[in-house]
């Protein structure tokens, strides 16, 4: 289904995605890809970096749940509470072996990346900052890897600093040295960007930091969703991912942690599950990683999550990524073909699936008012990471993303749409 | 496909706005942003000695729908009361503009009459400020 009249770069990962990835296969996995967005005009889905489609699968397994074995986990002696529990903790244990954590205890059950975040904010950094401590972002990061370590410097008179980037979206390491000291305690960065699409080198960055002392956190929530993630080989310390950008549900997501780390971490929220023994006068903590999930949690949800990971497990994250890879060169191609357009972030070879761009004369949220006409999804603004658009001198760019689901004729739409755009606009 | 939201109008003002710049000084100024997007509206205003709309200008960056709804909004307000400039009826601002709006473009296209009556509200009313300044001189 692919045209040859584009010449790849990478040959043989073309070839690979051509034997081994069929599209039409996976779009019909997917109920919504089989939408009209207005009578006549199908949905072409390109905000998968916002939040993803779902497969029919997942969508079964949370129906399943409910419909057949619904109950509380951890709090029943009977068929059904077992039933669910098994669920709950069996996800737990393929979302482990997804991301090659050593122990299922090292992955809690958070609702999002941002909660993520701020778990490690207020539990560990709680802990564990003083004032003068140092902590490293970067200039590229999502407001959820900012805003909480805004507000934990603030209560402890700590310091929050940035790694800049450079004009191609890429890291600014030029600095690094002088900005990894002994007081920087922990340094927190995307693997992804969101915007740039930057593939950031995570390993380096985690070396450096561990070199001066400072723990690592990643957000993962761009990653884990397009590409094989090892936390192991990355030896990073925290690592945040949100289900719903990878083909699984809204209302969960992972924080990973090291064991020993998150075993001396007090608890973020206490109430039932999380709890070993409660006395009138006090209490004692369960064990991990319950000690992170008060309260009665989102089963449906992690049951959802669990089966999206088999899905992109049976695909394999690695014809997924070269797919993405394919789809990301051919739209960075077709989108230098429009006049006034310019798309922000590293070349195609360094980049995720994701194209955020300005075209001259046509303010974002216009573009995106414009393409949805034609069915294209598409994100128009600052998409949380106000501070690295101020940089750039922007208020709001447009964001195509792309998935497992894209294809070059999607792409060719969005052109076209593109084009049509300038043309009502008078350009 | 139904691309009414950008007629002929809204395009032209997008092009050509009506009462773009600045003022200064002014008798009131005031300046927001959007926050879905981070477009900023400011508008500055000068009143005549019967406290009606004698100047106006907006400025600032934004959509198609904001730009041009900051030229209908600054156009209609000239030569009304203050009041009657506190009391602007969204529902007026969104017949000026005249094309069917989403839910999140209505705000695109409310953010300039948010900032003209912030800016409204927060001027003391000057016919108490002649007052006091009356008190104080008696
Ligand atoms: C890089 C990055 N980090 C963090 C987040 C936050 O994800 P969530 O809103 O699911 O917590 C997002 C998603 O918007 C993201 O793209």
């Amino acid at each position: 289904m692919y045209g040859f009249f584009l010449v790849p770069a990478d040959f043989f990962g073309i070839f690979w995605v051509m034997t081994m990835f069929d599209v039409d296969k996976i779009r019909a996995d997917f109920p919504v890809l089989q939408e009209e967005v207005y009578p006549g005009v199908p949905l072409v889905y390109l905000d998968s970096a916002a939040s993803s489609q779902k497969p029919l699968v997942v969508i079964e397994a949370m129906n399943e749940y409910y419909r057949r074995y619904n109950a509380n986990v951890h709090r029943g002696i009977h068929r059904l509470s077992e039933e669910a529990t098994n669920a709950y903790e069996g996800a737990r244990e393929r979302i482990a072996r997804f991301i090659n954590a050593a122990e299922s205890c090292e992955i809690i059950y958070v609702r999002n990346a941002t909660e993520g975040f701020n778990l490690v904010a207020y539990s560990w950094g709680r802990a564990n900052i003083k004032p003068g401590d140092e902590i490293l972002l970067t200039e590229m990061e999502h407001h959820a890897n900012i805003v909480p370590w805004q507000l934990l410097v603030q209560e402890k008179g700590a310091v929050l600093r940035y790694v800049p980037f450079n004009e191609d979206g890429t890291l600014d390491l030029s600095s690094l040295s002088e900005l990894l000291t002994e007081r920087t305690r922990l340094f927190s960065f995307t693997a992804v960007s969101n915007v740039f699409g930057t593939i950031n080198p995570v390993k380096q960055l985690v070396d450096a930091a561990h070199a001066v002392g400072a723990l690592v956190m990643v957000d993962a929530a761009q990653a884990v969703p397009h590409m094989a993630v090892d936390v192991q080989a990355w030896d990073c310390d925290f690592m945040a991912f949100s289900s719903h950008k990878m083909c699984g549900p809204t209302g969960i997501g992972v924080l990973y942690g090291k064991r020993e780390l998150l075993e001396a971490m007090p608890p973020f929220m206490g109430g039932g599950d999380m709890i070993r023994r409660v006395r009138l006068d006090g209490s004692t903590w369960n064990d991990l990683p319950w000690k992170f999930e008060a309260g009665t949690p989102s089963i449906a949800e992690a049951i959802g999550l669990g089966t999206a990971v088999d899905y992109l497990t049976n695909l394999g994250m690695d014809n997924i990524h070269a797919h993405e890879q394919f789809i990301t060169n051919y739209a960075l191609e077709a989108l230098s073909e429009v006049p006034g357009l310019k798309v922000y972030g590293p070349p195609a070879n360094q980049k995720a699936g994701v194209a955020a761009f300005t075209l001259k004369g046509l303010h974002p949220h216009d573009i995106s008012e414009l393409l949805d006409k034609d069915g294209i999804a598409i994100r128009a603004g600052h998409h949380c990471a106000m501070p690295l658009h101020h940089k750039l001198g922007l208020a709001a760019t447009a964001r195509a993303s792309f998935y497992l689901h894209t294809t070059t004729q999607e792409i060719d739409k969005l052109v076209i749409s593109l084009h049509r755009a300038r043309k009502i606009f008078r350009l | 496909m139904d691309e009414s939201i950008y007629r002929e109008q809204i395009i032209d003002l997008y092009e050509h706005p009506l009462n773009y710049g600045k003022l200064e000084p002014a008798d009131f100024s005031y300046e927001e942003d959007n926050p879905l997007c981070g477009d900023v509206v400011r508008i500055d205003v000068r009143l005549d000695e019967n406290n009606r709309v004698a100047e106006v200008a907006w400025s600032g960056d934004g959509c198609a729908i904001s730009q041009a709804s900051a030229s209908l909004l600054t156009e209609e307000i000239k030569g009304m009361t203050l009041d009657e400039v506190r009391a602007f009826p969204k529902e007026r601002l969104l017949e000026l503009i005249g094309v069917p709006l989403s839910m999140a473009r209505v705000k695109c296209a409310l953010l300039s009459l948010k900032v003209l009556k912030a800016g409204a509200y927060g001027m003391p009313d000057p016919e108490i400020l002649r007052k006091q300044t009356n008190q104080t001189e008696e």
